[in-house]
């Protein structure tokens, strides 16, 4: 506050970050969860990238590696009830939501028997029976069915909530700004997350965010907005549950933002060349959320090295069971061209 | 049966599908008459009255008035449609799709597709379309073909009050995303509508008139353009078909053809843009499956390759007219 008891605009910041306070010690369960699931999204993502330079992945992927603390975070506070709606960058998110690994690899083989026929591809896997309603190539198109899904639990009373999953660039699309205020009005059970990976495919988030915070920015829909650092699994959690809480028990919208870092380019095979040495080195040696968490848990003695050590093998083997299914797996008949255009005809 | 407005045909239709379910919700600007306000509820029913009266049976939680802020109440309907409930979205003027295409094009039409056949979006998005109001360029428009271009949507456009209550209710009952386009000179129209819930199915034409002589296709308000001309005609000794495909997509092309047939002769009047246009579909389909029952070229008349225009001189030599469809039919028979 100013001398004259006026709150200025960082007080006003700091005030709704004052909410969010750390309510409870995560048990054994969750960490061994928590570990587990971003060890699953690595391994699958790192998989997948050797697949496509390989040239046996048709079309194009992008990957989430380095964002994991971001998805795990907040879905370990979601159960299949709940909703979500993803991007393009959705492998993590969809594996965070409980979806079949060996079924989202076929799906990204193009094959019949993954998670959409063959018919969707890594940009479009969803998984309705598990509130997955769709990773979303179009940037900014999901928030505002996002926030159809959290009118149905409204309606409905069903006590389900919905998170839209936005990047940095996604943000400055209208359709989060106009999801943003319907949830705001209507009151919805929503949760808005942008994971800030500091690049809108090739493009600084410095230069394309004109306000000075993305969270401020978000405040002034009317929302409870907070910032944090989305490589901290910790802090994702924590903010996450607030949201989450809140979300359910009517209180209306929340807004996270969680400042990340993307290992790999926008796209399989981006050179990059938009990011200096240094940033690509400290990207994978500084600011690896796996390695963060892993340093936490083992100095304060909640989990051991031959657990995680387990869990990494598990992990590395239930993507390699997944890849070679996603290479035997039979691709669509061609029937199925016609199909599914329509419930009804 | 009692006369009902084409307007009063509507309303009747959503509430007795929101009796009948529970889920079925209605989404727009104004649609139960504003709110926040200093003065009375229920105001307005949108801007065209079709949806007045609803709030008070059913609550603002069913009825539920948004900001303006198309992209979000189209996009809000599709999610809400593919999780549960079947709303029914007002969307004012087919003009504003410009806002929100993205949520009807990538998102709702694709997702049964794209999700491999597992999602079901039962959505109905009701849009006021056509000119005649000197509303201008910006709220006159038909588009009608835009959305009949794009798979896994269905087009509904009807030119009856009676037509009009059966297609909603078929609509908030389908599976699917259906756009409801409501013309602006039809809201008036009275006609015979039973007090029953009743459906007319999609993709099924109907012959408003039968004559040997030539056959008019059109739609909602160029349906009764063409009747007046088949009336002018007929005392000239020329007797048409009339068709009113009722839907684009589906496209009830047997019914054209076996039409064709008969005649021979086809004209198609369409209030919209001719380019890649309804009236070009439906001229391409006679010319590929019944070309060899053809006496004489395949005609049109369409509204011309402008936008509307605003000076009401302008705007109705745009509209295709009673003149001009009955010259188009006297010259088919003269060219064969």
């Amino acid at each position: 506050m100013d001398s004259s008891g006026n709150r200025g605009p960082m007080e006003s910041m700091s005030d709704i970050g004052s909410e969010w306070v750390r309510r409870m010690t995560l048990d054994r369960d969750a960490l061994l969860h928590a570990y587990t699931t971003m060890r699953r999204i690595r391994e699958f993502e790192e998989r997948v990238n050797a697949e496509f330079v390989a040239g046996h992945v048709p079309g194009f992927v992008h990957l989430y590696s380095g964002e994991e603390a971001i998805a795990v975070g907040i879905c370990i506070h979601l159960d299949s009830g709940d909703y979500i709606g993803s991007t393009h960058r959705g492998h993590g998110h969809s594996l965070a939501k409980g979806c079949d690994s060996k079924r989202m690899m076929l799906e990204i083989f193009g094959k019949a028997e993954g998670l959409c026929a063959g018919k969707g591809g890594s940009m479009h896997i969803a998984d309705l029976e598990r509130g997955m309603l769709g990773a979303n190539a179009i940037v900014g198109g999901s928030p505002p069915l996002v926030i159809g899904a959290a009118l149905t639990a409204k309606t409905l009373k069903s006590d389900r909530v919905a998170v839209a999953f936005t990047g940095d660039g996604g943000s400055n699309q209208g359709t989060i700004f106009e999801a943003m205020n319907m949830a705001v009005v209507l009151q919805l059970p929503a949760i808005f997350v942008i994971e800030n990976n500091g690049y809108g495919e090739g493009t600084a988030v410095e230069y394309a965010v004109g306000a000075e915070d993305l969270a401020r920015r978000a405040a002034g829909f009317g929302m409870p907005a907070v910032k944090v650092d989305g490589r901290d699994f910790f802090a994702v959690y924590d903010a996450a549950e607030n949201a989450v809480t809140r979300a359910r028990a009517g209180g209306g919208p929340s807004f996270i933002e969680a400042r990340c870092t993307r290992i790999h380019g926008h796209y399989c095979g981006d050179p990059q060349s938009y990011r200096s040495k240094e940033e690509l080195t400290q990207a994978r040696e500084l600011h690896d959320p796996i390695t963060a968490f892993r340093e936490r848990v083992l100095a304060s003695g909640e989990l051991k090295a031959g657990e995680l050590e387990s869990i990494d093998r598990q992990a590395a083997a239930e993507m390699e069971a997944a890849v070679t299914a996603a290479h035997a797996g039979a691709a669509p008949s061609l029937e199925a061209l016609y199909t599914d255009v329509y419930a009804t005809y | 049966m009692a006369r009902t407005s084409f307007r009063q045909a509507l309303n009747d239709a959503l509430r007795a599908e929101m009796r009948r379910d529970s889920r079925v919700v209605i989404i727009g600007e104004d649609v139960a008459g504003g709110a926040g306000g200093t003065g009375d509820d229920d105001a307005y029913g949108g801007i065209m009255g079709v949806t007045r009266g609803l709030v008070g049976e059913f609550g603002r939680a069913r009825v539920i008035d948004t900001p303006i802020t198309e992209s979000a109440l189209v996009g809000m309907a599709a999610g809400a449609a593919m999780t549960g409930l079947r709303p029914v979205a007002e969307l004012m003027f087919v003009d504003f799709l410009g806002v929100c295409l993205d949520q009807i094009l990538n998102q709702a039409a694709k997702f049964r597709y794209m999700f491999g056949g597992k999602a079901r979006t039962p959505l109905v998005i009701r849009t006021m379309f056509g000119a005649g109001f000197n509303a201008g360029a910006q709220h006159s428009q038909c588009l009608y073909s835009i959305f009949t271009h794009i798979p896994g949507l269905k087009v509904v456009i009807p030119s009856t009050p009676y037509d009009a209550k059966g297609l909603l209710i078929q609509a908030v009952r389908d599976e699917d995303p259906v756009i409801f386009l409501e013309h602006t000179k039809l809201y008036d129209l009275e006609g015979e509508v039973p007090a029953e819930s009743y459906t007319v199915p999609f993709g099924e034409a109907t012959v408003l008139r039968e004559g040997g002589d030539a056959t008019i296709v059109a739609l909602a308000r160029m349906t009764h353009v063409a009747l007046e001309a088949a009336a002018a005609l007929a005392e000239k000794g020329v007797e048409v078909t009339v068709i009113d495909p009722r839907t684009t997509s589906p496209l009830d092309e047997e019914t054209i053809l076996e039409s064709i047939g008969t005649t021979g002769r086809l004209l198609v009047v369409d209030e919209s843009n001719p380019r890649c246009s309804v009236a070009s579909e439906i001229a391409a389909v006679v010319a590929e499956r019944g070309f060899r029952d053809l006496k004489a070229p395949i005609r049109r008349v369409t509204a011309p390759h402008t936008p509307v225009p605003f000076s009401p001189i302008l705007e109705n030599a745009y509209i295709p007219s009673t003149k001009a469809v009955e010259a188009a039919v006297l010259e088919l028979m003269r060219t064969s």
